[in-house]
């Protein structure tokens, strides 16, 4: 690895936490009702669509409130995203004449962004018209993220409050998540990414005049290219994040007009994690001790950063069946070496590497590099990273109280190990919490290996795959790692526009959501009621290194060994095969 | 029953035979299916003996010997975790069996008014209800709990608490309660029945000690709950091996697809049956340990409760000091020498029997050499202790020496004409700021000076309560002294905090403080008046000699009657949560190993290269896997001591406990299982099993 690319990817950690810190503590702010900067203008934005959607923002919800409300929503959500798809050729924005899109890829793609997964079986500028994806699309970006953060800050509240009956009222979290945090960060990054180059323009396509006469599919020579545009930097600022991923055309990040220079690449790298880190700092600050967030981010950080060394000495080692044709792969002054197979030459290994890594630690999903064509121990890690369960980061507020089910588990072992029943910030951990978050961790790892045990027996499962042996069982693996963890990273290699996968992947996503959001909230729930036991020397402390490990063995044990055999018959027997050769 | 003087030998044969015996018995899936992790043990036994049928019949997905040594090995594996359970269970059936045998129908004499000389009828004592009166003779058994209402007896409790000595129960006060069961030695009583049959303290008592009517305690079903879900986790992982591998083969063309007995063997050592078979055992051994510190547990939910205590609740006298005050100090005012006021103290005191007035007598021949006199060669008067006049002392030859509380003296010597000094008053209140009570010695109308009693802190109760300090739990003293004095106790004994001149509302107000703080309270009590407080404190241990009121409203009933008990009971409370989070992170870790001895033995037929993770380096695939279940199983055995006995026990903080397990249980956990297998490995080829 070159020293340049060590000190691209230090920049990019010290940069990430500077940037969160301040946005951490903002958030708080808005989530506490403190008032912020912001006030001014959003505040009456606010209160007006409180007025006309006639909330009454001091309701307080129960949790099954919440949760039941969060649900219609969602689910009113997809039938709307559904529609605009089925109906798209009769609506305006539609410069390509798009017809509508079939119903199995309209219900896979609606589910997919509702539920911040962004799973993309269809390709985005050849499916869907600027009006889908200004209506559906982006919208969904922002109230997807909103709503796993309202998650996260109903549990919050589980925490903190006692003896309470009620933790909050969504559609106030909904709201205030996207006026004074979503929208005005989007606003932000998307000028930024228009002043790199990425388009933003309803005029499309653009004619170009090639150099050279190509010939086309039907062997006619063309001397003119046509290249699609549209309203990209709003989309893909928010995509970015709102940890969602879709990106407007189907090369997603790797695309020029999508991420077209190294700083934009930094930025949207940036974006990827910004959230996600600073809710750990969030969190923290709520509950009146920091030092609860940086255990939770130091934790995440303790398995991503090997993770990421892992995927960048593979990557960087390139490819040995190349050495045997004296093909060089070293480092040099005019090339990067090791495996660029699927990597844009302007980002490299490194910047390939870290995106890659984030993005799946995260549960954004938007590639600038092809997984695919990655070595496989480079190819395992955004694969085991989606197999955590998305908690390393994970989506905007679902990673976050993802990590929270692991801590309680975690807690419960620690606390009846120091003789006491266990607690956390003050809650006792008890067998409904424990169950709610039992059914968090089984619940995305029982979709991923059923799918993938269906799908690799199954001739339409079967038929989707590019290749054959390990690699095609990878490719399998992933895509169902992906849609159960809400990720929507492709592997890409498995073609999934096919009405099995659009259908199999579709209920994944749903599950993977719901299946844990409905928990979460029930924990909530119950912390709520609960009354807060005083800490003492006889307390297990959750701040400590020593806890910090523990929950990292915690979560290497139970989260990831349960994918240790399919791992070994998918990268790792890839991986051994090839070094053989 | 003496719990302490009997010792059951878990290698008599007897004991042994029975154990064994329970340990078939349990295989029962009716019995085992309230243990989800041991439930799918056995159906993973018999679906591998099915196998064997299979193989028997030549269609076999193993080979036979293979497929035979698995399922026994599986089988035994069972056998193993409910041998634990019978084990544990030994020791309460043992006692439980001596209880039943104090539990013999009596003859109770059922009186219908509380009068001794009244006409009786004679019952069988099974069908006494609440409230019936019966007449308990000198040699009768007392035909069930109640409350004396008239007569006092001394009674032989020893059936309940293994103690020998009589005791004395009357009626009012706080040794009304009477126990059925127990034998009435002298005297006689009449007793109101407060227990309908089946409901008597002895029947509870032998429940709980039987394990019959135990319960899982909440941190139980919640562990139970957690190992059911990795259970869960383990069985997709290892059932998605058949359509994985079945891929496999096909993309590779070599190979077969993962055998059932493999992933039965694959499961079954994955799942976490270290502590999944050894969970019940772990608890019943805890409630157990309770017994053998003498400690009834009315409820399983006490014993994990008294784990999370953090404020103790302890009564001055008999907890911190000793039951007697002591002199320690003659201080005499001006112009009195020390002896001149210890001379008159001695005599005074010489006829006075209670423990302050003879350690008068003792610390003045320490002190002073005054040799101890007879009053009766004397020829003096004694005066005795009156409430009126509250104080004592004696009249000798036209001397009138009297000593008492300092306001009850200024009132006799004001009557006598004399005045109470100043100095005097700097003396007492000196005495009583230091955590002493001050007596004033006076003769005639001159006040001679005043005695020191002091509190006789308990040795060792100190370092005690600093350990307890140091496990993060607050040591309130209760006293009904004032608070000065109280204080000074306090400063001496290293208490956190306490309450004075502490009346039963105080008492329940000061838990009821605590509670709202999020504290969880322990308390001892044995009156009358202790009852709302114990009912209020999270767990309230009462004594046995208490009231019947006091024990009907502990969860504990300490049949020592030792107030410093509660400290033991909350040790016992921690290690029964501590050895049931080692046991389980023991297990989890276990499956590292695990791993590394089955995925390769499954796989490299399939993928060949795969035989680099078989870094134990195992002889064959068939001896790896086998080696795993056998340690699997054996671990189980190996493990059984520590769940009988417990993880010990330091009195630590709660990072230093956790740092501590993890690197032992944790890290050992990690590490053990590695040589284990390998070890079995090597021994299997040794045997040349294959």
């Amino acid at each position: 690895m070159t020293a340049h690319g060590i000190f691209q990817i230090t920049t990019y950690f010290i940069a990430l936490i500077a940037v969160a810190i301040p946005l951490g503590r903002y958030m708080a702010r808005v989530y506490q009702g403190e008032p912020v900067f912001l006030k001014g203008m959003t505040g009456p934005l606010e209160k007006w669509i409180y007025r006309h959607c006639r909330i009454n923002a001091d309701e307080e919800m129960t949790w099954k409130a919440y949760a039941g409300r969060l649900v219609i929503f969602s689910v009113m959500s997809c039938l709307v995203v559904y529609l605009l798809q089925r109906l798209q050729g009769f609506l305006p924005l539609n410069p390509h004449g798009l017809p509508a899109v079939p119903p199995d890829l309209a219900f896979n793609t609606a589910v997919s962004f509702v539920t911040n997964t962004n799973w993309q079986a269809y390709s985005g500028e050849t499916t869907l018209s600027f009006c889908t994806q200004m209506l559906g699309m982006t919208v969904q970006n922002f109230v997807s993220a909103a709503a796993g953060m309202a998650v996260l800050m109903a549990f919050i509240r589980g925490l903190k409050r006692t003896l309470s009956p009620t933790i909050g009222n969504v559609w106030v979290d909904l709201t205030r998540t996207i006026l004074y945090i979503l929208l005005p960060l989007s606003l932000v990054l998307a000028l930024f990414l228009v002043s790199q180059g990425v388009v933003q323009t309803l005029q499309s396509p653009a004619e170009v005049g090639l150099l050279e006469q190509a010939k086309d599919g039907a062997a006619t020579a063309e001397s003119v290219q046509e290249i699609r545009l549209g309203p990209a930097a709003s989309q893909v600022a928010i995509k970015q994040l709102g940890t969602n991923g879709g990106g407007f055309f189907n090369a997603n990040s790797a695309h020029p007009l999508e991420n077209p220079t190294p700083l934009s690449n930094f930025l949207e790298m940036l974006a990827i994690l910004l959230i996600p880190v600073a809710l750990c700092i969030t969190f923290g600050r709520m509950l009146g001790d920091g030092r609860q967030g940086w255990a939770l981010l130091a934790a995440m950080m303790m398995i991503l950063i090997p993770l990421l060394g892992i995927c960048l000495v593979s990557e960087q080692a390139g490819n040995p069946s190349f050495r045997q044709m004296n093909v060089d792969q070293s480092i040099g002054a005019l090339q990067s070496g090791g495996n660029m197979e699927g990597k844009e030459v302007r980002f490299g290994i490194a910047n390939s590497a870290l995106w890659a890594a984030v993005t799946t630690a995260a549960s954004s999903g938007s590639v600038n590099a092809m997984h695919d064509s990655f070595t496989p121990l480079g190819g395992l890690v955004p694969l085991v990273l989606m197999q955590l369960g998305e908690i390393i980061f994970g989506g905007a507020g679902s990673g976050l109280y993802g990590m929270l089910m692991f801590v309680l588990i975690t807690v419960f072992i620690a606390g009846l190990m120091v003789g006491r029943t266990p607690e956390y910030l003050g809650k006792k951990i008890e067998a409904f919490e424990i169950k709610m978050a039992a059914l968090v961790i089984l619940i995305p790892a029982a979709v991923v290996l059923i799918g993938t045990g269906v799908a690799v027996v199954t001739r339409p499962g079967l038929a989707g795959i590019l290749n054959t042996g390990p690699h095609g069982f990878s490719e399998i693996l992933y895509a169902f790692s992906s849609a159960a963890n809400n990720n929507g990273s492709a592997f890409a290699g498995l073609n999934a526009n096919t009405p099995f996968y659009n259908l199999t992947l579709g209920f994944a996503m749903l599950i993977g959501r719901f299946g844990l959001i409905i928990p979460v909230l029930a924990a909530a729930g119950s912390l709520a009621q609960k009354k807060c036991v005083s800490a003492g020397a006889g307390t297990l402390p959750t701040h400590t290194p020593l806890f910090v490990m523990f929950l990292v063995a915690v979560i290497m044990l139970v989260g990831a060994l349960t994918f240790v055999p399919a791992l070994a018959l998918g990268p790792i027997a890839e991986h051994l095969a090839w070094m053989r050769s | 029953m003496n719990a302490k003087a009997k010792s059951f030998s878990l290698l008599d044969r007897q004991v042994l035979q029975r154990t064994l015996i329970d340990a078939v018995v349990k295989l029962n899936p009716l019995h085992l299916i309230k243990n989800p992790v041991m439930f799918v043990v056995e159906v993973g036994c018999i679906l591998t003996t099915l196998l064997i049928i299979q193989a028997l019949s030549g269609h076999g997905d193993e080979r036979t010997s293979f497929i035979v040594a698995i399922s026994l090995w599986l089988w035994f594996t069972l056998l193993f975790a409910n041998f634990a359970e019978a084990m544990a269970e030994g020791r309460g059936k043992a006692q439980a069996r001596s209880l039943k045998g104090s539990r013999r129908d009596v003859t109770a004499k059922l009186l219908y008014e509380p009068d001794r000389n009244a006409i009786f009828d004679l019952v069988a004592g099974s069908q006494l209800k609440k409230g019936d009166l019966v007449l308990v003779n000198a040699g009768d058994t007392i035909p069930g709990d109640g409350e004396v209402t008239v007569g006092v007896a001394s009674v032989d409790e020893s059936a309940i608490t293994g103690e020998s000595a009589p005791v004395i129960r009357e009626s009012g006060g706080d040794r009304s309660a009477v126990t059925g069961g127990t034998r009435v030695l002298s005297d006689w009583l009449i007793v109101r029945i407060t227990a309908n049959p089946g409901e008597t303290f002895l029947d509870k008592m032998i429940a709980m000690v039987e394990g019959a009517k135990r319960q899982k305690t909440p941190n139980e079903i919640a562990l139970d709950i957690l190992l059911a879900g990795l259970t869960l986790i383990f069985l997709l992982a290892t059932v998605t091996l058949v359509p994985f591998s079945l891929y496999s083969v096909r993309a590779t063309g070599q190979g077969a697809p993962i055998s059932m007995t493999v992933i039965v063997a694959l499961l079954i050592c994955l799942i976490p049956t270290t502590i999944g078979g050894l969970l019940s055992a772990i608890g019943i051994a805890g409630m157990d340990r309770m017994i053998q510190a003498n400690v009834i547990a009315l409820s399983g939910k006490a014993v994990e409760a008294a784990g999370d205590v953090d404020v103790l609740l302890l009564d001055k006298t008999g907890t911190i000091t000793l039951g007697n005050r002591e002199a320690t100090e003659f201080i005499p005012i001006g112009g009195i020498t020390a002896v001149q006021l210890a001379d008159a103290a001695q005599l005074s005191s010489l006829a006075d029997e209670t423990p302050e007035g003879r350690s008068i007598v003792v610390l003045a021949k320490k002190a002073y050499g005054i040799r101890e006199r007879d009053i009766k060669t004397l020829g003096a008067r004694f005066i005795p202790f009156t409430a009126k006049s509250r104080m004592s002392g004696v009249n000798l030859d036209g001397r009138e020496i009297r000593k008492g509380a300092a306001d009850a003296v200024e009132v006799y010597v004001k009557a006598k004409g004399g005045g109470f000094p100043e100095e005097a008053n700097a003396i007492v209140n000196g005495i009583a700021v230091q955590g002493g009570t001050p007596l004033v010695v006076v003769e005639g109308s001159q006040v001679l000076g005043a005695i020191r009693l002091s509190d006789v802190v308990k040795g060792g109760i100190r370092e005690r309560f600093s350990e307890l300090r140091q496990m993060g739990i607050q040591t309130v003293m209760i006293t009904g002294d004032n608070p000065l004095t109280a204080a000074a106790v306090a400063a001496e004994a290293g208490v956190d905090d306490f309450l004075a001149q502490a009346t039963p509302e105080a008492k329940l107000n000061l838990i009821r403080a605590y509670q709202a703080q999020g504290h969880l309270v322990a308390m001892t009590g044995d009156g009358t008046n202790d009852a709302p407080a114990l009912a209020q404190a999270d767990v309230a241990v009462a004594m046995n000699t208490g009231t019947q009121a006091a024990k009907e409203a502990g969860n504990l009933v300490d049949l020592d009657s030792n107030p410093t008990k509660l400290i033991e009971i909350v040790g016992i409370g921690k290690q029964l949560l501590m050895t049931r989070g080692t046991l389980t992170t023991f297990s989890i870790s276990n499956d590292v190993a695990k791993y590394f001895a089955i995925l390769p033995a499954a796989f490299s037929g399939i993928y060949p290269d795969l035989a680099v993770l078989n870094i134990m380096g195992l002889s064959t695939p068939q001896n790896a896997i086998l080696s795993a279940v056998i340690f699997n199983a054996l671990i189980i055995v190996a493990m059984i001591p520590l769940a009988l006995r417990g993880v010990r026990y330091r009195p630590m903080g709660a990072a230093a406990v956790l740092r501590r397990n993890l690197i032992l249980y944790g890290a050992g956990g990690l590490v053990v299982p590695f040589a284990g297998i390998k070890a079995i490995d090597m021994l299997l080829t040794l045997l040349n099993w294959i």
